[in-house]
C-alpha cells in the first residue's frame, strides 16, 4: 500500500518536470524522439536509485560540512558506471544522448533528493524514493518526446503515422519547440489542478533556483 | 579568423540556452529582473573561462596516464573546488564583487553549462587558445540570453497573462519565440 502511495506521490504530486521544475536542460534537449526520452529517463532513474541507496548506507558516515562533494563523488561514480553500459550495449542510444549522458551528474533532481530525502531516511525508503521519483521523469520525458515526435516526425517509437508524403511541423523536433511543448504541458497541468480544487488557490508551478 | 568564427558561433550558431540547451534552471531561475541576471552572466563567464582551462589541462594528464574513464568524476570535482576557491577567493580580496556575485556562485556548481562546455571543448578538440575564446563566447551567449528574457520578463509582470500559465510557462514560451529568432542564424 504505501508503495504504491510513494509511487503516486513521485509520478504525479512531487513529478520533478511539471511541479517541482527540476532537470530541465535534458528535458528539453534530447526529448526529441520518445524513445530518447524514454532512454535519458531510465538513465537518470538508475542513477537516482543507486545515488540514493549509497547515501543512505553511508548518512552516519558522512560529516555533514563535506556531505555536498562526497555525494557528488557518489553520483558521478554511477554516471560513469550507466554511460559505460550504456555505451557497451545500447550504443545508439548513448550516441543519441551524447553530452546529456555525463551531465545527468549536475541534474539538480538527484542531489535534491540525496540532499532532501535520503540524507534522513532508511535505504529501503530511500531506493524507493528514487525509484518513484524516477519514474516520473522518465514519464514526463516520454509524454513531452511522443508529443514532439509526433507534431514534429508524424511518428511515434520509429513507427510512421501519417505516410510517406505529409510534411509535418518540423519546428517541433527543432529547439523552439522544445520550449513550447513543455510550457503548454505545464499550463495544462496548472489549469487542471486548479480546477480539482476550486477553494483554495495553489501556486503555479515554480522554484527559486 | 577561426578564433573570430568560434566565439561569435558559440554566442549565436549555438547559443548555450537556445541551442544546446545548457543552463536553464539558472536560466529560469534568476530571468527575473535584469540587474540580477547580469551579475549571474558574469559569475558564469568568469566560473567558465577559468574552469574550462583547468579541465583542458586535466584532460591532458588524465589521457597522459590512460584514465579518460575518469573525466566526469574529476571535472565535476574540479569545478566544485573552484566555486568554493572562487567564493573563499572574492570574499577576502573584494567585497563588492563578492557582495554582486554572492549568491549566484554557489548555485553555478550545479550548472550544466560549466561542465558542458568542458566537455565539449574536449570533444571538439579545441587547443588551449581556442577552449579560452569558446568560453568567453559561450558566456556571453548565455548572458546574452538571460539578459533578454529579463527584459522581456520585468514587461510581463506588468501586463495580463491567462492564469495557467502564469509564472515558468510564460517565461517558457517567450524562451520559445526567442529560440525561433535565433535559429534565424542558422539557416
Amino acid at each position: 500500500m504505501s508503495i504504491l502511495k510513494e509511487l503516486k506521490r513521485g509520478i504525479f504530486l512531487e513529478n520533478p518536470t511539471f511541479r517541482l521544475v527540476l532537470g530541465m536542460c535534458p528535458t528539453l534537449a534530447i526529448t526529441t524522439l520518445a524513445i530518447n526520452g524514454i532512454g535519458m529517463g531510465l538513465a537518470t532513474t538508475a542513477v537516482l536509485i543507486g545515488s540514493n541507496a549509497v547515501v543512505a548506507a553511508l548518512k552516519n558516515v558522512i560529516p555533514s560540512q563535506v556531505r555536498i562533494p562526497s555525494y557528488i563523488v557518489i553520483i558521478s561514480t554511477f554516471v560513469t558506471i550507466i554511460s559505460m553500459l550504456m555505451e557497451a550495449y545500447v550504443y545508439p542510444l548513448y550516441e543519441a544522448l551524447g553530452i546529456f549522458l555525463p551531465l545527468i551528474v549536475v541534474n539538480c533532481i538527484i542531489l535534491g533528493r540525496a540532499e532532501a530525502y535520503a540524507s534522513k531516511h532508511s535505504v529501503g525508503k530511500s531506493i524507493l524514493d528514487g525509484l518513484a521519483i524516477g519514474l516520473g521523469f522518465t514519464l514526463s520525458l516520454t509524454v513531452i518526446g511522443s508529443i514532439r515526435e509526433i507534431l514534429g516526425a508524424g511518428s511515434i517509437f520509429g513507427y510512421n503515422l501519417v505516410g510517406e508524403n505529409v510534411s509535418m511541423a518540423t519546428i517541433f523536433s527543432l529547439p523552439p519547440g522544445a520550449f513550447f511543448t513543455l510550457a503548454t504541458l505545464m499550463a495544462l497541468i496548472n489549469a487542471l489542478t486548479r480546477k480539482k480544487s476550486p477553494g483554495k488557490k495553489t501556486a503555479p508551478a515554480k522554484r527559486e533556483a | 579568423m577561426n578564433l573570430v568564427m568560434i566565439f561569435f558561433g558559440a554566442i549565436f550558431f549555438n547559443n548555450f540556452i537556445f541551442n544546446r540547451f545548457m543552463g536553464i534552471c539558472p536560466f529560469l531561475g534568476v530571468s527575473k529582473r535584469l540587474d540580477t541576471s547580469v551579475g549571474m552572466g558574469m559569475a558564469v563567464a568568469f566560473v567558465m573561462t577559468v574552469a574550462s582551462t583547468l579541465t583542458w589541462l586535466l584532460q591532458k594528464l588524465l589521457v597522459l596516464w590512460h584514465l579518460e574513464y575518469m573525466q566526469t568524476i574529476v571535472f565535476i570535482l574540479v569545478i566544485a573546488a573552484l566555486v568554493q576557491f572562487v567564493e573563499m577567493f572574492l570574499q577576502k580580496v573584494s567585497p563588492t564583487l563578492y557582495k554582486a556575485l554572492g549568491v549566484y556562485l554557489p548555485l553555478i556548481t550545479t550548472n550544466c553549462a560549466i561542465l558542458g562546455i568542458a566537455i565539449l571543448n574536449i570533444g571538439l578538440g579545441y587547443n588551449l587558445l581556442e577552449t579560452i575564446i569558446h568560453s568567453l563566447g559561450a558566456s556571453a551567449g548565455f548572458t546574452l540570453a538571460m539578459v533578454i528574457l529579463a527584459g522581456i520578463r520585468e514587461k510581463l509582470e506588468l501586463s495580463d497573462v491567462p492564469e495557467a500559465f502564469s509564472g515558468v510557462p510564460i517565461a517558457l514560451i517567450t524562451a520559445g519565440i526567442i529560440a525561433m529568432a535565433f535559429s534565424g542564424f542558422v539557416l
